[in-house]
């Protein structure tokens, strides 16, 4: 194990800097989009909903990555990049749904429905939620890190549903605005730029969060060894 | 005490399969179009269901002070008379996609819960976009 001196690393305080620094430029960014000309300034709840919907897959997606690592490699480290991962994970996906129904509400007419989209983030966050009562409830932690890796790898599969959900079923969501499966962007630069700023905020701050969380979790568990 | 959380996996658990065998069974098709109601209108008849189309240009009619709301919806083949009690939504308009929740009261389907359906593509007022134009345009659009 190394022996680093618990406090703000270097990469980690940089990635924490550029991240404050790209989210200010991108919050100067969406300040300065134009309106839409249906939902007028409603849209540029876009730049944040989008930006936490992302970033939170993604979170998703390394956590079930550094659980398969887990599995093979068995190095507690993985265990705890894992866990770090799938809790911004979290955070993201309950600020997409603070953000989402902020905008539904105006928009659609209602906060909450139950249409495809929406019931897949809600069993997603429903699986992830879970993922955290099953690290409570075990105390081995051997035990607890391989039926948390479990889960984190299970949990991954229902990410592509989540996405495809608006392609794949009818719902009120709409489809992407960055169409990645039919390689089309149906928003004007002026739009698209803030959006991609904030992106790249949000991914530079959980990358940075991940390295933090992951290294507290790294020198928690000396410290437990070293005094029970 | 590891018990509550294992009861609230249990609860978590419980919820997940729920979604997906009871919530998301009723709404993978989230709405019909008024096609295929027509088309399997002994299978709808009496029941609750979502109607999805789009508001027909030039029937949208709107009473401020009853709060009665007519309109036609239609998906470009089959049309269907719409009846709503509510102050429609702010982006409601001629030509916006939409669904009704609701049943059919002879050949008039009472809605009693208007959503709607806007697409993926954001763009900007055409002449230029001062907070102005769009506040007037926002304006107009009620």
């Amino acid at each position: 194990m190394r022996r680093e001196r618990p406090g703000l690393d270097p990469l980690s305080a940089t990635l924490l800097g550029a991240g404050y620094l790209l989210l200010l430029i991108g919050f100067y960014y969406a300040m300065k989009a134009p309106p839409d000309v249906d939902q007028g300034y409603l849209v540029r709840i876009l730049y944040v909903h989008v930006a936490a919907a992302w970033t939170g897959y993604l979170a998703f997606i390394v956590a079930g990555i550094y659980a398969l690592l887990y599995l093979i490699k068995g190095h507690p480290a993985y265990d705890r990049l894992s866990a770090a991962s799938a809790e911004i994970g979290l955070w993201l996906s309950l600020l997409m749904v603070i953000g989402g129904m902020m905008w539904a509400r105006p928009t659609w007419g209602v906060y909450w429905v139950w249409e495809p989209r929406l019931t897949s983030v809600a069993v997603m966050i429903a699986i992830y939620v879970g993922y955290f009562l099953v690290r409570q409830a075990i105390e081995d932690p051997e035990m607890r890190a391989k039926a948390a890796a479990a889960v984190a790898i299970l949990g991954v599969i229902n990410i592509p549903i989540t996405y495809m959900s608006v392609y794949w079923w009818r719902s009120i969501h709409q489809t992407a605005t960055i169409d990645v499966i039919n390689r089309k962007t149906h928003m004007p630069p002026e739009m698209l730029i803030p959006l991609l700023v904030n992106l790249f905020a949000f991914t530079v701050l959980y990358a940075a969060f991940l390295r933090l969380k992951g290294r507290i979790a790294a020198f928690e568990a000396r410290w437990e060894e070293h005094h029970g | 005490m590891k018990l509550k959380y294992w009861l609230g996996l249990l609860i978590v658990v419980g919820a997940i399969g729920y979604m997906i065998w009871g919530g998301l069974g009723n709404s993978l098709v989230y709405f019909i179009t008024p096609s295929e109601y027509f088309q399997d209108q002994a299978k709808y008849a009496g029941k609750r269901v979502r109607l999805g189309g789009l508001v027909k240009q030039g029937t949208v009619q709107y009473d401020p002070k009853t709060l009665e709301l007519r309109f036609v919806l239609t998906d470009g083949v089959a049309e269907v008379p719409v009846f709503h009690k509510g102050t429609p939504p702010a982006l409601f308009k001629e030509g916006q996609g939409v669904v009704v929740e609701g049943r059919f009261e002879g050949a008039v389907f009472h809605g009693d819960n208007l959503l709607i359906k806007h697409s993926e593509t954001y763009q900007p007022p055409k002449e230029g976009y001062t907070p102005e134009d769009v506040r007037r345009l926002i304006e107009e659009a009620k």
